[in-house]
C-alpha cells in the first residue's frame, strides 16, 4: 500500500472524502482565479507594452460599478466556504453516540492508549473498521497534536485539560500517526501507526490481551482507593456531589454560573477541586493533583462516565458490537497468532 | 503628482553636488546621523545581515530535508535551526525590512518634509533594534533557542532546555524599535504634509505604511508582554501559563496570535504600498480606484486584529469560536482580492515597461494571489483541521511573506535604487535574478502545498519515505532561490562603484520623491514643495523620460 | 502635482527664525507642539494594550479561579495599598501643579512641583518594596518556596504571578517616569521652560498621569476584590 511517490494522501474515514469534496471546490476556484488574474496581467502586458519612450497614455478613471463587483463575488464565493466548511467541522467536534472509546496520552515523545476494556498500546493504535472510534486525550507534559492524515482528522492534546476525536476508518490497512504539534528535540519521533483491523480480526486482537482490566473498572478501583466513594456516595452521608447519573448533565454552581459535566470538567474536579463549587456543597475536597497520573485520571473519567450509561454495566466493559454491516456475532474464538507490537506493561522513556 | 519642472535637477549634476551621502563623512557622522535617509541604509545594512544569517539556517534546514532519516544534524540542532530561521526572518527581517528601510527613507520624502517628526527618536529605534538583535545573536551563538518561534507554553517555559529567555529579551527589545518606528510614522503622516497634500493625495504607499504603523503601534505592545510573561515564568517561576497551577496555555495562543496575524500583515501591507507605486509608475497610468486600495489598507489592518483564532481551530477552542473567526478571516481576504484586481486593472489601457521592478511587481501580484487563495483554504474550518500544522501552513505563508513581502522588498530596492545610491543597477543582471528568484520560490515552496494535504507535518527532523521526492524539489528550488538572492547583493554592490549616474527621475515617474536630485540633498526638498493635484497623474503632464 | 518653484512655499529651509526650540524638521513651534503631544498620545495608546496583555490575563483567570482570586487578595496590605493609592493621586495634583506652573511662567515653581512630585513617587516606590518583603516574608512569592494555606494553592500562585508581574511592571513605569521627571528638573533649573515652550513639561506629565491611572486600575483589581465575601 506504500507508494514511493504518492501526490495525494489516502482516503480511510467517513470525513475523508467530504474533506477532500471541499478541497477540490477550493482548488477549482483557486485555479479559476490565478488563472484570470495571470492571463489579465499577461494579456495586458503584451497588449499594452510601451511601444516608444514618449508614449503616454491616458488615465482611466476608477469604476464603482467594478469595484462593487468584485468585492461582493468573491465575498459570496468565500461564504460558501465558510458555510461548507463549517457543516464538515460540526460533523468533525460531534461523535456518533455509539463510539468506541479509546484514551490517549502523549508524553514526551509517545503516544499511550487504553481500549476501554483495558488492553494498552503504545504508538500503535489498534481499530475495528466500519465503527466510530472516540478518543479521549489528555497530556502529561506539553503540547502534542493527534493527527491521522489518511482520516483528515487532528486535534492538540493538551495539559491540563481533555480533548476529544473521533473517527470512522473504513479501510484496513496500516495509517501513519503523527505528532503534529511541535513537543521538542524528538517531536519528529513520536510518530507511529493506526492500525485498521477487520472488525473479526479486531475482536481477536482484543481478547488476546493478558489480564488487563477495562478502563473504567480501573478507573472504580482507584476511586475505592483514594477514599473518594467516602464522600461521592449517594445517601445522606454524602459531602460531595453524587455522581451516578453526571456525565454530560448541566451542574449548577455556587456562584450561579452552570457547567456541563465534560471530561475536562471532571479532570478539573479531580485535581483542581475549588475551581468550580457545585452549589450546596462545601469547598472541602483536596486536590489529587501529583497523586494521581494522567492514565488514572483518564481511568477515573471513564468511570464517572460508565456510572451515567443507561444500564451501568459495573465494570463499565463495552458491550461487544460487531460492526455495522457486518451482521457477524462476536465470538471469542481461539486467538489468531497476530504478534504484539508492544507489550502491555508500561514503557519508560 | 509630478510637474518636475526644476531645471538643475532634471539631468545628472556634476560630481560635485552636495547630497545626503557625502555631506559628512566618517563613522560618527554616521553612527549619530539623525537623517531618516541615513537611518534607513543603517537600517538597511543590519536587515541584509539578518536576512542572510536567516537565509543561512534555511538552508540547512533544506539539505537536513534532502533525505527523510535525520542525518545531517542532530534533532536538537534541527529544532534550533528552524526556530531561530522563523525568529531572525520574521523579528529581524521581515517586520523592520520595508518599514524601516524604504518607509524611513521615502515617508518624508513622499510627503514633502525634511525629515520624521521624531529625527532622534528615529535613529534611538535604530539602536534598539540592533541591541535587540545583539541578544538574539548571542542566543544563536551560545547555543540556539528550540521552541520555534512561537514559543507555545508549556513548552517554552518549562520543558526547553536552551536559551529562551535571552532570545525572549531580544524580542522584547527589538518590538520597541518596531513601535516607535510606526509611532513616528503616523505622527509625521498626521502633522508634516506639505501644504495642498491631502489625505486623499496621499501615495499609496504612505497609506500603506500608515497602516502598518497602526498595527505596529496596537500589536506589538501586546506581544512584548506576552513574551514578558513567558520570559518572567522561566525565570522567576511567576506561573501565569503554567497548568500544573491551573494555568492556560491557550491563553498564551490567545495573547500571542493577537499581535502575530496582524504581524502577518506588518510584513506584507508594506509590500503592496510598494506594488502600487511601481505598478503606476510601470504602467505610467493612474492607479484604479485609488480610494479603494487605501481604504482596502486601513480594511486589513483593523480586521487583521479580528482573526487570531484562525490559528487555533484544532487548539480546543469552542466549535462557535471557531466559526466566529472563520467568517471573519474570510472578510479580510476581501481588501486583499480588492487590492490585487485594482492593480491588474491599472495596467488596462497603459503603456508598460518592463523594467526589473514591474517583474517584481507581476511576480507580487501572482504569489500573493496564490497565498491569498490558499489562506481560504485555512479559513475554511474542515480543511484546516487536515492542514494545519502541515507543510500546507508552511507554503502557504511562505507565498505571502517570501512570494509576497519580499517580492515588495526587492521591486522597491530596485525601484528606489537610483534615488537612494545615486547609481543605475544594471538592467540585464536584475531581469535575470528576478526571473532566478520566481523559479526558485515556486520550486522550493509549491511541492509543499502538496506534502502538506499529504499530511508531512512541519518542524519534523525526519519524514517517512515516501515524501522525499516533493522535498528533493523543494531543496531543489531552494538552493535556485539562494542564488537568486546573492545576485543583487553582488550588482547591487557593483552598482554603487560602477554604476552609471542616476538622474533625478529615471522612470518618468509622478513620485515626491523623484522630484529632488539623485541622491537628494540631506534636506530632502530645496524648497517645501506645494502640492496641487492628484498622485498618479500622468496623462496631462510631460513626463521626462531617460533611458 | 508638486509644483517646487511656487513663490507660495511659505518655509525655505534655511529660515528658521523664531524659536532657538524649533527642531529642523519642523516649520513652525506649533506644528512641533502637536507633534510631540500627539506623539505621546500615540505612545500612550500603546502602552494601554501593553499592560492590556495582563489584565486579558487577570480578567479570565479571575473569571476561572474567582474564589481562589478573592482568596489570595485578603493576603495583601490593603492599609498599605490605600495609603500608596493616596500618594498617587496627590503626586498627579502636583504634576498638574508643575505644568501649570510652565504654561504660567513660574520658573520656580515648576522645580518644586516636579521634585514634590519625585519625591511622592519615590515614597510609592519605597512603600512597594516594604510590601514586596513582606510577600517574601510570608512566603507569598511564586516559586518553589511559594506556600499558601488551604485547598486554593495554585490559582492563588497564579494570582501572586500576576500581581509581581503588574505592580513590578508598574513599578518600572515609575522608575522611568521619574528619571524623566529628573532631566525636566535639571532643564527648568536653568530656566529652558517658557510659556511658549514648555512640551516636554506637558508631554512627561501626560505620561505621569498615565502611570497614575494604572495604577487606580490595578489597586480594586488586586487589592479590593475579595472584600465584600465574608
Amino acid at each position: 500500500m506504500k507508494e514511493t511517490f504518492p501526490l495525494f494522501p489516502q482516503r480511510a474515514s467517513t470525513l475523508a472524502g467530504q474533506v477532500d469534496a471541499l478541497y477540490f471546490y477550493l482548488i477549482a476556484v483557486s485555479v479559476l482565479f490565478t488563472l484570470l488574474i495571470a492571463i489579465a496581467i499577461i494579456y495586458f502586458a503584451i497588449k499594452y507594452r510601451r511601444r516608444s519612450e514618449s508614449e503616454l497614455p491616458r488615465g482611466v478613471e476608477g469604476s464603482l460599478t467594478l469595484e462593487i463587483a468584485w468585492s461582493v463575488i468573491p465575498l459570496l464565493i468565500a461564504l460558501s466556504f465558510f458555510f461548507w466548511g463549517a457543516s464538515i467541522f460540526f460533523a468533525i467536534n460531534r461523535p456518533p453516540n455509539d463510539a468506541l472509546e479509546v484514551s490517549v496520552v502523549g508524553k514526551q515523545w509517545m503516544w499511550k492508549f487504553q481500549h476501554a476494556d483495558g488492553q494498552r498500546e503504545i504508538n500503535e493504535l489498534h481499530v475495528p473498521v466500519g465503527r466510530p472510534v472516540r478518543l479521549t486525550m489528555a497530556s502529561e507534559d506539553t503540547i502534542h497534536s493527534f493527527y491521522v492524515p489518511a482520516f483528515r482528522v487532528k486535534r492538540d492534546v493538551l495539559p491540563g485539560r481533555i480533548s476529544t476525536m473521533w473517527f470512522e476508518a473504513t479501510r484496513t490497512g496500516r495509517f501513519h500517526l503523527f505528532c503534529a504539534e511541535y513537543c521538542g528535540t524528538k517531536h519528529s519521533g513520536m510518530i507511529g501507526w493506526v492500525e485498521v483491523m477487520d472488525p473479526v480480526d479486531f475482536q481477536a486482537w482484543l481478547a488476546g490481551g493478558s489480564g488487563s482490566e477495562s478502563l473504567a473498572s480501573a478507573g472504580s478501583k482507584l476511586f475505592a482507593q483514594h477514599a473518594c466513594n467516602t464522600c461521592h456516595r449517594s445517601d445522606s452521608l454524602a459531602r460531595g456531589p453524587n455522581l451516578e447519573g453526571l456525565f454530560g448533565k448541566p451542574v449548577a454552581l455556587q456562584d450561579g454560573r452552570t457547567v456541563t459535566a465534560d471530561e475536562t470538567y471532571i479532570r478539573e474536579s479531580i485535581v483542581m477541586p475549588n475551581a468550580k463549587i457545585v452549589a450546596g456543597f462545601q469547598p472541602i475536597m483536596p486536590t489529587f493533583q501529583g497523586l494521581i497520573s494522567e492514565e488514572g485520571l483518564l481511568q477515573l473519567v471513564a468511570y464517572v462516565k460508565s456510572l451515567s450509561k443507561a444500564a451501568p454495566s459495573p465494570g463499565g466493559v463495552v458491550p461487544p458490537v460487531a460492526a455495522p454491516g457486518a451482521g457477524q456475532p462476536f465470538t471469542p474464538g481461539p486467538q489468531p497468532p497476530r504478534e504484539r507490537t508492544q507489550p502491555p506493561a508500561e514503557r519508560n522513556r | 503628482m509630478s510637474a518636475v519642472t526644476v531645471p538643475p535637477t532634471t539631468e545628472p549634476v556634476a560630481p560635485p553636488r552636495v547630497h545626503y551621502l557625502n555631506s559628512r563623512y566618517g563613522l560618527k557622522s554616521w553612527l549619530l546621523t539623525r537623517d531618516h535617509k541615513r537611518i534607513a541604509l543603517l537600517y538597511l545594512a543590519s536587515v541584509t545581515v539578518f536576512f542572510f544569517i536567516g537565509g543561512l539556517f534555511a538552508l540547512l534546514i533544506r539539505l537536513e530535508l534532502l533525505t527523510p532519516a535525520g542525518d545531517l544534524v542532530q534533532s536538537e540542532t534541527y529544532n534550533k535551526l528552524f526556530t531561530m530561521h522563523g525568529i531572525v526572518m520574521i523579528f529581524f527581517f521581515l517586520i523592520p525590512s520595508i518599514p524601516a528601510v524604504l518607509g524611513n527613507f521615502f515617508i518624508p520624502m513622499m510627503i514633502g518634509a525634511r525629515d520624521l517628526a521624531f529625527p532622534r527618536l528615529n535613529l534611538l529605534s535604530w539602536y534598539i533594534f540592533v541591541v535587540g538583535g545583539l541578544f538574539t545573536l548571542w542566543a544563536v551563538v551560545h547555543g540556539g533557542v528550540d521552541t520555534g518561534w512561537t514559543f507555545y507554553t508549556p513548552y517554552s517555559t518549562t520543558y526547553s532546555n536552551s536559551y529562551v529567555v535571552v532570545t525572549a529579551i531580544g524580542i522584547f527589545i527589538t518590538g520597541f524599535s518596531s513601535i516607535l518606528t510606526g509611532l513616528n510614522f503616523i505622527v509625521t503622516v498626521h502633522t508634516m504634509r506639505a501644504p495642498g497634500l491631502t489625505w486623499f493625495r496621499l501615495p499609496l504607499f504612505v497609506w500603506s505604511h500608515y497602516a502598518t504603523s497602526l498595527i505596529m503601534v496596537l500589536g506589538t505592545p501586546v506581544v512584548a508582554v506576552t513574551i514578558l510573561m513567558v520570559g518572567v515564568e522561566r525565570l522567576f517561576h511567576l506561573g501565569i501559563f503554567d497548568p500544573k497551577l491551573g494555568g492556560d496555555p491557550i491563553l498564551f495562543q490567545h495573547l500571542f496570535w493577537f499581535y502575530s496575524h496582524p504581524a502577518v500583515y506588518i510584513m506584507v501591507l508594506p509590500s503592496m504600498g510598494v506594488v502600487s507605486e511601481i505598478v503606476t509608475t510601470f504602467s505610467r497610468k493612474n492607479i484604479f480606484g485609488y480610494k479603494f486600495v487605501a481604504f482596502a489598507s486601513i480594511a486589513i489592518a483593523v480586521l487583521g486584529f479580528l482573526v487570531w483564532g484562525h490559528h487555533m481551530f484544532v487548539s480546543g477552542q469552542s466549535v462557535y469560536a471557531g466559526m466566529i473567526f472563520s467568517i471573519l478571516s474570510f472578510l479580510v481576504a476581501i481588501p486583499s482580492a480588492v487590492k490585487v484586481f485594482n492593480w491588474t486593472a491599472t495596467m488596462y489601457k497603459g503603456s508598460i515597461s518592463y523594467r526589473t521592478p514591474m517583474l517584481y511587481a507581476f511576480g507580487f501580484i501572482g504569489l500573493f494571489t496564490i497565498g491569498g487563495l490558499t489562506g481560504l483554504f485555512l479559513a475554511t474550518l474542515g480543511v484546516d483541521v487536515h492542514v494545519t500544522d502541515t507543510y500546507f501552513i508552511v507554503a502557504h505563508f511562505h507565498y505571502i511573506m517570501v512570494g509576497g513581502a519580499i517580492m515588495g522588498y526587492m521591486g522597491g530596492i530596485h525601484y528606489w535604487w537610483p534615488k537612494i545610491s545615486g547609481k543605475l543597477y544594471p538592467e540585464g543582471w536584475a531581469r535575470f535574478a528576478a526571473l532566478v528568484i520566481f523559479v526558485g520560490f515556486n520550486l522550493t515552496f509549491f511541492p509543499q502545498f502538496v506534502l502538506g494535504y499529504l499530511g508531512m507535518p512541519r518542524r519534523y527532523h525526519a519524514y517517512p519515505e515516501e515524501f522525499q521526492v516533493l522535498n528533493v524539489m523543494s531543496t531543489a528550488g531552494a538552493s535556485i532561490l539562494g542564488i537568486g538572492y546573492l545576485l543583487p547583493l553582488i550588482y547591487l554592490f557593483w552598482s554603487m562603484r560602477y554604476g552609471k549616474a542616476a538622474p533625478a527621475n529615471p522612470w518618468g515617474s509622478t513620485g515626491l520623491e523623484w522630484d529632488t536630485p539623485s541622491p537628494p540633498p540631506t534636506e530632502n526638498f530645496a524648497v517645501t514643495p506645494v502640492v496641487r493635484g492628484e498622485p498618479y497623474h500622468y496623462s496631462h503632464e510631460e513626463v521626462e523620460i531617460v533611458g | 502635482m508638486a509644483d517646487a518653484t511656487a513663490p507660495a512655499a511659505p518655509v525655505t529651509t534655511s529660515a528658521h527664525g523664531g524659536s532657538p526650540e524649533l527642531q529642523h524638521q519642523f516649520d513652525t513651534v506649533d506644528q512641533q507642539r502637536e507633534a510631540s503631544s500627539f506623539g505621546m498620545w500615540v505612545f500612550l495608546v500603546t502602552e494601554i494594550l501593553f499592560f492590556g496583555g495582563l489584565f486579558l490575563a487577570y480578567t479570565v483567570y479571575r473569571h476561572t479561579y474567582s474564589q481562589a482570586f478573592a482568596e489570595a487578595s485578603r493576603h495583601l496590605d490593603i492599609t498599605l495599598g490605600t495609603f500608596n493609592t493616596a500618594v498617587l493621586i496627590v503626586s498627579s495634583l502636583t504634576m498638574a501643579l508643575a505644568v501649570f506652573s510652565a504654561a504660567t511662567g513660574r520658573r520656580k515653581a515648576i522645580v518644586v512641583f516636579l521634585l514634590a512630585t519625585m519625591a511622592l513617587g519615590a515614597v510609592f516606590l519605597g512603600v512597594k518594596a516594604v510590601e514586596y518583603s513582606h510577600k517574601f516574608h510570608d512566603h507569598l512569592v511564586p516559586g518553589p518556596s511559594f506556600h499558601f494555606p488551604g485547598p486554593d494553592a495554585r490559582p492563588a500562585e497564579i494570582f501572586f504571578s500576576l500581581y509581581f508581574t503588574m505592580t513590578g511592571l508598574h513599578a518600572v513605569h515609575m522608575v522611568v517616569g521619574i528619571g524623566l521627571l529628573t532631566a525636566l528638573v535639571l532643564q527648568a533649573r536653568k530656566g529652558r521652560y517658557t510659556p511658549e515652550y514648555h512640551t516636554p513639561v506637558e508631554v512627561c506629565g501626560l505620561y505621569w498621569h498615565f502611570v497614575d491611572i494604572v495604577w487606580i486600575f490595578l489597586f480594586p483589581l488586586l487589592y479590593l476584590i475579595g472584600r465584600h465575601i465574608h
